[in-house]
C-alpha cells in the first residue's frame, strides 16, 4: 500500500485530478473576475445577483451552457467539428503539470518544462484552425486563418524572450529558473524580454487588443461562431485557463515564482506569493482588454515582424554577449 | 527618427489610456440597480392617458366629443357616451385605448376641450396577450376613486 | 480619387454576407462584400429591411399627426427631425413662433445633437474593439436624456416640437441642469482624448482609412460631418441659417484628409461647438413669455403649393419636401435623409480595404439604418 501512495503513477493520477478540478474552478473564477473588473472599469457593478458578490454567476452560466443543445451545422465537418473544442482544452491541462506553484508543489518537475508548456500551447492553434475550418462558415474560417498567422508571428518573439531567461539560468527546468530569482527577479534584469513576453502572451491567448481571431465586431465570433452549448463553453474556459497559464509562466520566468521580492518571504508561503503574482498579471491583462481598441490584422503582423522579433533578437544577442563577458 | 518617436509616444498614449480606466475602476458605480432602487420619474413623464378627477364633480369631465379619437394618428382611442336626457350634455360611458399602438405624441391631451385627459405615471406594464394592452379609462378612474 | 485596384482572378473572389444580422452594422443593414482574401473587391449595400412607409403615412395624416413619425426615422436625433418638421410646416403655413420657443427648441436640438454624437463616439470605438468608452459615452448621454426627459417626457422619440413652439415650457431646473451638463461634458473631454483620441491603436485604425475625396463626396451627395471632414465647411446652420442660428457665434469644424480620423475629430469638435451654442442661447433666452403659438388649428391646411426645407441633423443635410393641395393632408411628403447618400459613397470607398477597415469606415460614416429605409 505504501508503495502505491509514493509511486510515480499515483502522483500523476492525483495530480491530474487536482489539475482538472483546479483548472475548471479557476477558469470560472476568472470569468467572474473579468466581468467584475469590466463592470467596475465601466462604472457598473457586474454580476451580483447569484451568490455573494455574484460569485456563483459563472457556475450557473456554465450549467446553462451544459443544458443547451449542441448544434452542428448541416454543412459542417461532422467528425472534426465535435473534436475541436476538446482539442482546444486538452493541451491547456498539460501546462499545469510543470507549473512550479511552490518548491514542493510541482506535479512533474521536468528538465524541459518550459519547452513542454510552449510546445503544447502552440497546439491550441491547431484546435482553433480545426474548429474554424470544420464549421464551414466564412467568418469562422477567416478567424481561424487569422489565428494561425497571428500565432506563428507571435510564437517567435515569445520564445526568443523566454530564451534570454533560459540563457541566464542554463536550464529549461522551472524550479531551476525560479531558484535563480531568489534575490533579484528577472524582470529587473530583463525588462525588455518581460515586456515582449507579456505582449506576445496576450496575443497568444487571443486577448484584446490582439483578439482579431474572434473580433466580434468584424467576424461575429470568429472561429467559434458556429459552436453552441458546452462546445462554446470549452473554448471559453480554455481561453481563461490559457490566460492563467501564460500569467503563471510569466510569474515563474520573470517575477520570481514563489519568492517574495528581494528574498523577503515575510513568512508567507510560496504558493500564496505565486498565485498572488499570477492574479495580478491576469488583472493587468484584463485591464488592458477593457482599455484598448483592437488592432487591425496587418498592423498586428507588422508589430510582430517589424518590431517585436528584431527587438527580441537584439535582446537575446545582448544577453548572450553580456553573459559571455561577465 | 519618426519610427522611434512613434513607438515612444504610442507607448505613452497606451499608458495614459490605462490611467483613465484605472481611475474609473476606483470610482463609485453610476448605475442604479433597477428593481431594488428606482429613479424619480420626470415631471413631464408620458405614460398612457387617463382621466383627471376634478374635485368639484368628483369625476371626469369627458363629454365624448371624439376630438381625441380624431386627433389620434394611430386610431388608438375608442370613446362612447350617452345623453342622460334629451337636452342634457353628453357624458362618456366607455373610453378604451389600445396602448400597444400608442406613440405617446400627446395630441389627444392637447386637443381635449375639457382638459380631462392627463398622462399616467405607469411604466411597469406587462401582459400576456395583446388584449392586456387595452386600457379601460373608466375602470381606472373608478379604481382610483375607491 | 483612390487608385483602382487590379481585378483579381475571378475564382479567388468569394462573397461575404455582412449582415443583416451582424454586430456592427447598427441595425439591419446588409452589405454584400466580394472578398479576395481579406481585401474587399466590391461592396454592395442592400437596404430596405427596416422599411415602414413613413412617407406614405405622411400622405394619410394631417401635418400635426405626422409629428410623432418624424422622430422615429432617425431615432438618435429625433428632436432634430421634430424641429425640422416644425420649421418646415411653419414656413409653409406662415405660423408665428414666440421667441422663447425658438430658444428652447434650439437648446434642445443642440442637446440632441450632442447626444447623437456621443452615442456615435461610443459605438464607433466599440466597432474598433474598445468597449469601455462606449459606457463612458452612455454615462454622459444619460445626463442629456435626463434633461430632455424632464422637459419632453420622453428619452428617445421626443415629439417635443409643435407648430409654433414646443409642447411644454422649461423651468429653471432645466436651465441649471443644462449648464451643469455642459461643464461636466467639457471636463470629460480630456478623458476621452487620453483614452481614445491619442491612443496609438485608435490612430492607426483610423488614419488614412476610408478617405472620401471632396469630388467623390460631391458626386454621392455626402453631407454632414462626413463632408466637413473632407475640408468643405458646409453646414445648413451657417449656409442657410434657420431658426435663430444666425445670432450665435460658433464655428464649423473641418478636416483635411477626409479619413475616418478626421470624421472623428470633426464630430468631437462639433460637440464643443454645440456646447457654445447652448451656452449663448441659455444666456440670451427671454425669461418669460409664451412658449407656444396656440392659434394653430388641428386641421392646419397650408396654401396650395410645394415647399422644400433643409436643415442640419446630426448626420447631415436633411430636408422635408411637402406638396400641399390645400387640404389638411399633404399631397406628397418626402424626406431627404443624409444617411442614404452617406452610405452609398461606401461602394467606392470600400474597394481595396480590408474587412476590419470596412467596419471602421462603416462606423465612421455614422449611418442610422431606419432613417435610410424610413
Amino acid at each position: 500500500m505504501g508503495s502505491l501512495v509514493t509511486s510515480e503513477w499515483f502522483r500523476l493520477v492525483l495530480g491530474l485530478v487536482i489539475v482538472l478540478a483546479f483548472s475548471q474552478l479557476n477558469a470560472l473564477f476568472l470569468v467572474w473576475l473579468e466581468r467584475k473588473v469590466a463592470g467596475h472599469i465601466q462604472l457598473r457593478i457586474g454580476p451580483k445577483e447569484v451568490g455573494p458578490f455574484g460569485l456563483l454567476q459563472t457556475i450557473v452560466d456554465g450549467l446553462k451552457l451544459v443544458g443547451k443543445e449542441l448544434i452542428t451545422p448541416r454543412s459542417a465537418d461532422s467528425r472534426l467539428f465535435p473534436i475541436a473544442p476538446v482539442l482546444v482544452f486538452m493541451p491547456v491541462l498539460v501546462g499545469f503539470l510543470v507549473l512550479p506553484f511552490a518548491p514542493n508543489l510541482i506535479i512533474r518537475d521536468m528538465n524541459v518544462g518550459v519547452l513542454l508548456i510552449f510546445a503544447f500551447s502552440a497546439f491550441t492553434v491547431l484546435a482553433i484552425l480545426a474548429g474554424g475550418w470544420a464549421s464551414n462558415n466564412k467568418y469562422a474560417l477567416l478567424g481561424a486563418i487569422r489565428s494561425v498567422a497571428q500565432n506563428v508571428a507571435y510564437e517567435i518573439p515569445l520564445l526568443l524572450a523566454v530564451l534570454s531567461v533560459v540563457l541566464m539560468v542554463n536550464s529549461f527546468q522551472f524550479s531551476e529558473i525560479v531558484k535563480g530569482q531568489e534575490r533579484v527577479w528577472f524582470f529587473l534584469i530583463q525588462p525588455v524580454a518581460a515586456l515582449i513576453y507579456l505582449i506576445c502572451a496576450t496575443a497568444e491567448t487571443n486577448r484584446a487588443p490582439f483578439d482579431i481571431p474572434e473580433a466580434e465586431s468584424e467576424l461575429v465570433a470568429g472561429f467559434h461562431t458556429e459552436f453552441s452549448g458546452m462546445r462554446f463553453g470549452l473554448f471559453f474556459l480554455a481561453e481563461y485557463t490559457n490566460m492563467f497559464i501564460v500569467s503563471a509562466v510569466a510569474t515563474s520566468l520573470f517575477f520570481g515564482g514563489w519568492h517574495g521580492p528581494f528574498g523577503l518571504d515575510l513568512g508567507v508561503p510560496g504558493i500564496v506569493w505565486f498565485l498572488a503574482k499570477t492574479y495580478v498579471l491576469i488583472f493587468v491583462i484584463m485591464w488592458v482588454r477593457w482599455t484598448f481598441p483592437r488592432l487591425r490584422f496587418d498592423q498586428l503582423m507588422n508589430l510582430s515582424w517589424k518590431f517585436m522579433i528584431p527587438l527580441s533578437l537584439a535582446n537575446l544577442v545582448v544577453t548572450a554577449i553580456v553573459l559571455k563577458l561577465v | 527618427m519618426g519610427y522611434w518617436k512613434e513607438i515612444v509616444e504610442g507607448g505613452w498614449s497606451l499608458v495614459e489610456g490605462m490611467r483613465v480606466t484605472v481611475r474609473r475602476l476606483c470610482r463609485p458605480v453610476v448605475t442604479v440597480q433597477y428593481p431594488r432602487k428606482q429613479l424619480n420619474l420626470s415631471p413631464a413623464y408620458r405614460g398612457h392617458i387617463e382621466f383627471k378627477r376634478f374635485p368639484d364633480t368628483g369625476t371626469h369631465k369627458c363629454i365624448a366629443c371624439g376630438a381625441c379619437q380624431r386627433a389620434c394618428p394611430s386610431h388608438v382611442i375608442k370613446v362612447q357616451g350617452v345623453k342622460a336626457h334629451l337636452n342634457s350634455a353628453k357624458t362618456a360611458t366607455h373610453y378604451f385605448i389600445d396602448f400597444s399602438r400608442c406613440s405617446l405624441c400627446g395630441l389627444c391631451v392637447e386637443t381635449c376641450p375639457t382638459k380631462t385627459l392627463q398622462y399616467s405615471r405607469e411604466y411597469e406594464l406587462e401582459g400576456e396577450s395583446r388584449l392586456d394592452s387595452i386600457v379601460d379609462l373608466m375602470a381606472r378612474l373608478e379604481q382610483r376613486n375607491s | 480619387m483612390p487608385k483602382p485596384i487590379t481585378p483579381p482572378a475571378v475564382d479567388r473572389v468569394y462573397t461575404l454576407n455582412l449582415g443583416p444580422q451582424h454586430p456592427s452594422t447598427h441595425g439591419v443593414l446588409r452589405v454584400l462584400l466580394d472578398l479576395d482574401g481579406e481585401f474587399i473587391v466590391k461592396a454592395d449595400p442592400v437596404l430596405g429591411y427596416g422599411h415602414r412607409g413613413h412617407e406614405k403615412m405622411g400622405e394619410n395624416r394631417t401635418y400635426k399627426q405626422f409629428m410623432p413619425n418624424t422622430s422615429r426615422m432617425d431615432y438618435l436625433s429625433g428632436l432634430l427631425y421634430n424641429h425640422g418638421f416644425a420649421l418646415a410646416v411653419e414656413k409653409f403655413a406662415g405660423i408665428e413662433v414666440p421667441l422663447r420657443a425658438k430658444y428652447i427648441r434650439t437648446i434642445c436640438a443642440e442637446l440632441n445633437r450632442i447626444s447623437s454624437h456621443l452615442l456615435w463616439f461610443g459605438t464607433y470605438v466599440m466597432d474598433l474593439g474598445g468597449f469601455t468608452p462606449f459606457l463612458y459615452a452612455f454615462d454622459d448621454r444619460e445626463n442629456i436624456l435626463d434633461i430632455l426627459d424632464r422637459v419632453s417626457g420622453s428619452r428617445l422619440t421626443y415629439s417635443y416640437c409643435r407648430f409654433g413652439g414646443v409642447c411644454r415650457d422649461v423651468d429653471d431646473t432645466f436651465l441649471e441642469m443644462t449648464r451643469a451638463f455642459i461643464g461636466r461634458l467639457r471636463s470629460r473631454f480630456p478623458d476621452y482624448h487620453n483614452l481614445v483620441t491619442k491612443n496609438i491603436i485608435f490612430i492607426h485604425r483610423t488614419r488614412n482609412v476610408g478617405v472620401i475625396h471632396p469630388e467623390q463626396a460631391r458626386q454621392f451627395g455626402v453631407t454632414g460631418p462626413n463632408l466637413r471632414a473632407c475640408g468643405i465647411p458646409f453646414d445648413m446652420r451657417k449656409v442657410e441659417p434657420y431658426e435663430i442660428y444666425d445670432q450665435f457665434d460658433f464655428e464649423i469644424p473641418v478636416g483635411t484628409n477626409g479619413d475616418a480620423l478626421d470624421r472623428y475629430n470633426v464630430r468631437l469638435e462639433e460637440m464643443e461647438q454645440s456646447c457654445r451654442i447652448i451656452e449663448q442661447a441659455l444666456d440670451r433666452m427671454p425669461k418669460g413669455g409664451p412658449y407656444l403659438n396656440k392659434s394653430v388649428s388641428f386641421r392646419l391646411a397650408p396654401p396650395k403649393g410645394e415647399l422644400y426645407f433643409a436643415f442640419e441633423s446630426a448626420r447631415g443635410l436633411t430636408a422635408y419636401y411637402l406638396v400641399s393641395d390645400g387640404s389638411p393632408y399633404p399631397y406628397r411628403c418626402h424626406i431627404r435623409v443624409p444617411s442614404f447618400s452617406n452610405l452609398h459613397v461606401l461602394t467606392d470607398v470600400f474597394c481595396g480595404t480590408m474587412v476590419a477597415d470596412a467596419i471602421s469606415i462603416l462606423g465612421s460614416i455614422d449611418v442610422v439604418i431606419p432613417e435610410i429605409d424610413r
